[in-house]
């Protein structure tokens, strides 16, 4: 085929373009501007524009409680994902490539899952007479059960296992661009293992660990399901605090304001990320 | 270059036990013999299995799935293939921004992706409609189509191409007998992950469905915030099952590995 000409291609976009523009760029801008209404028990929603559900919000410290909870579940569940993301990454670089096969169907296999039924997995495992209670009970490390179920450490735990994966693939990208000579040198000059790993493997691996580390917080803190189930009423984080607004007090403005805010942070999370890694790492990867 | 030694080993199997644990809880579960989530279950019985036939309400949700999944994956691949064809062949101001754009459902929050739908399917007057879920659904799934038509296209040999536009075919004949042929295993896997993925879906849909239009995720999470009885497990063990068998068949179609290691990049 020759290239199409300029005209063309937008017309081969057109349908998808048109799509989007009614169903994704409306909708967004009108829940932008729903988030500056009002609403009224009795009226519903108002047409009137002003910050007053921002300023709620804002001055409120049950809402800096929650936004204070999603983003601290959001950062331990990216730490533990780098912690064991990288040394996994690494020893499936080093696998045969059989049982390497095996193993990459084990750790993304579970992504093609619905995030329900792997946290209800999870809710099996972590209830009061769950499957980890019961056992430390059996074998006598416990004597009552330990309170993992609407907990935040328990949201963390099923977070981590849905977002590994997404770790594991950025790291496994960069760590396979790496040149295996440079390894083979420090082991004949005689370096241990471990220093291989933190002094060759980890600086290699940085660049799949940053954009890793990037998309892990950026999901975790939009999690719904996962919170939602493992959390219950007890422990409520931005994404299941929006639910509720819209879903059961009806109060959508405010919600909107909420799921805005939300957006918002995680965006500017992500570009200041962005700038402190290429202030510090900019020269060693342009 | 040298092998895992014993500690990696370990690590890998411990990593690999986390992974399956609460999917083999959830089927283990499925076949408990009494009426609470018990494991590992006291006896093998089919109870639970049978009692998703008395439950309608499962089943009518997983049909909404499936046509859901089928229509959005069919409708986002038919948009895509074009789409593709312009980013990967011209060479044209906005092309950059084009394809930023129509990856973008994959950087708005999933949450605010929810409610933006649901505003603006009230305002438009198709609240909880089948049509309404399907367009939303094209949207979610889209990036995951377009992705791997483009990497289908981009690993093109242009050489046979300009053979045939030598020989004076059309550039419809040529996009009919040598293009699409060529990329067909990419359409089919992209089709496979669009349809997984709205299958799966359940943050947006859980805003935009009415109890007529549930799906089968929205349907079970809805059981579960309620309570969590064994009928939930043999609901997921199936749903489990037919992941599988899809997976089965990509394997043969396109190639599980990579398939899988095209969805984990929700960077682009």
């Amino acid at each position: 085929m020759s290239a199409p000409s300029p005209a063309k291609n937008w017309l081969l976009s057109a349908p998808a373009l048109a799509l989007y523009a009614a169903f994704l760029l409306t909708p967004l801008i009108m829940t932008f501007v729903l988030s500056f209404h009002q609403f009224d028990f009795y009226k519903g929603i108002d047409d009137t524009y002003s910050l007053t559900n921002y300023m709620l919000v804002l001055s409120d410290s049950y809402y800096y409680e929650i936004f204070g909870r999603t983003f601290a579940i959001a950062l331990v569940t990216t730490a533990i994902c780098v912690v064991i993301g990288v040394p996994l990454s690494y020893f499936l670089s080093r696998m045969r490539p059989g049982p390497r096969s095996v193993m990459i169907l084990v750790v993304l296999g579970p992504l093609l899952i619905s995030v329900v039924v792997r946290t209800l997995g999870w809710a099996i495992l972590l209830g009061r007479r769950g499957v980890i209670n019961a056992a430390l009970m059996d074998i006598g490390l416990i004597t009552r059960p330990i309170k993992m179920m609407y907990t935040s450490g328990g949201i963390v735990l099923a977070l981590v296992h849905v977002m590994v994966p997404f770790m594991v693939l950025a790291v496994w990208a960069s760590l396979q661009r790496q040149d295996p000579a440079t390894e083979t040198a420090a082991e004949s000059l005689g370096a241990h293992p471990f220093t291989i790993f933190r002094r060759i493997v980890v600086p290699q691996a940085m660049p799949g660990v940053l954009s890793g580390s990037l998309i892990v917080f950026s999901l975790s803190a939009s999690a719904f399901a996962t919170p939602a189930i493992l959390g219950g009423r007890r422990v409520k984080v931005i994404p299941t605090v929006v639910h509720d607004e819209f879903m059961n007090t009806l109060n959508w403005p405010l919600g909107a304001a909420i799921a805005m805010l939300l957006m918002v942070s995680i965006l500017v999370i992500m570009i200041s990320w962005n700038r402190m890694v290429e202030t510090r790492f900019g020269k060693a990867h342009a | 270059m040298r092998r895992n030694g014993p500690f990696a080993n370990a690590f890998i199997i411990a990593f690999a036990l986390f992974m399956i644990a609460p999917i083999a809880v959830v089927v283990g579960v499925a076949f408990t013999p009494t009426g609470h989530l018990e494991f590992p279950p006291s006896g093998i019985s089919l109870r639970w299995f049978r009692a998703i036939l008395d439950n309608p309400d499962f089943i009518e949700a997983a049909v909404n799935s499936l046509q859901i999944g089928v229509l959005s994956a069919t409708l986002a691949t038919i948009l895509a293939v074009p789409a593709a064809l312009a980013i990967t062949r011209g060479h044209f101001p906005g092309r950059e921004a084009m394809l930023a754009f129509l990856m973008s459902p994959l950087m708005v929050p999933t949450v605010v992706l929810g409610i933006a739908f649901l505003r603006f399917l009230t305002m438009v007057g198709l609240t909880g409609s089948f049509m309404g879920l399907v367009l939303c659904h094209v949207i979610i799934v889209l990036p995951y189509g377009l992705r791997l038509v483009l990497a289908s296209l981009t690993g093109l040999d242009r050489s046979v191409e300009k053979a045939a536009i030598a020989l004076g075919a059309s550039n419809w004949t040529v996009f009919r007998r040598i293009v699409f042929p060529s990329i067909v295993p990419g359409i089919v896997g992209g089709w496979v992950l669009a349809f997984i993925t709205s299958f799966d879906e359940v943050t947006v849909t859980v805003f935009i469905v009415n109890p007529s239009t549930t799906t089968l995720p929205v349907r079970l999470f809805n059981h579960i915030a309620q309570t969590t009885d064994p009928l939930v497990a043999s609901v997921s063990a199936i749903a489990v099952l037919f992941t599988v068998g899809v997976m089965l068949v990509v394997d043969r179609l396109y190639g599980l590995d990579r398939l899988l290691l095209e969805e984990g990049k929700n960077d682009s």
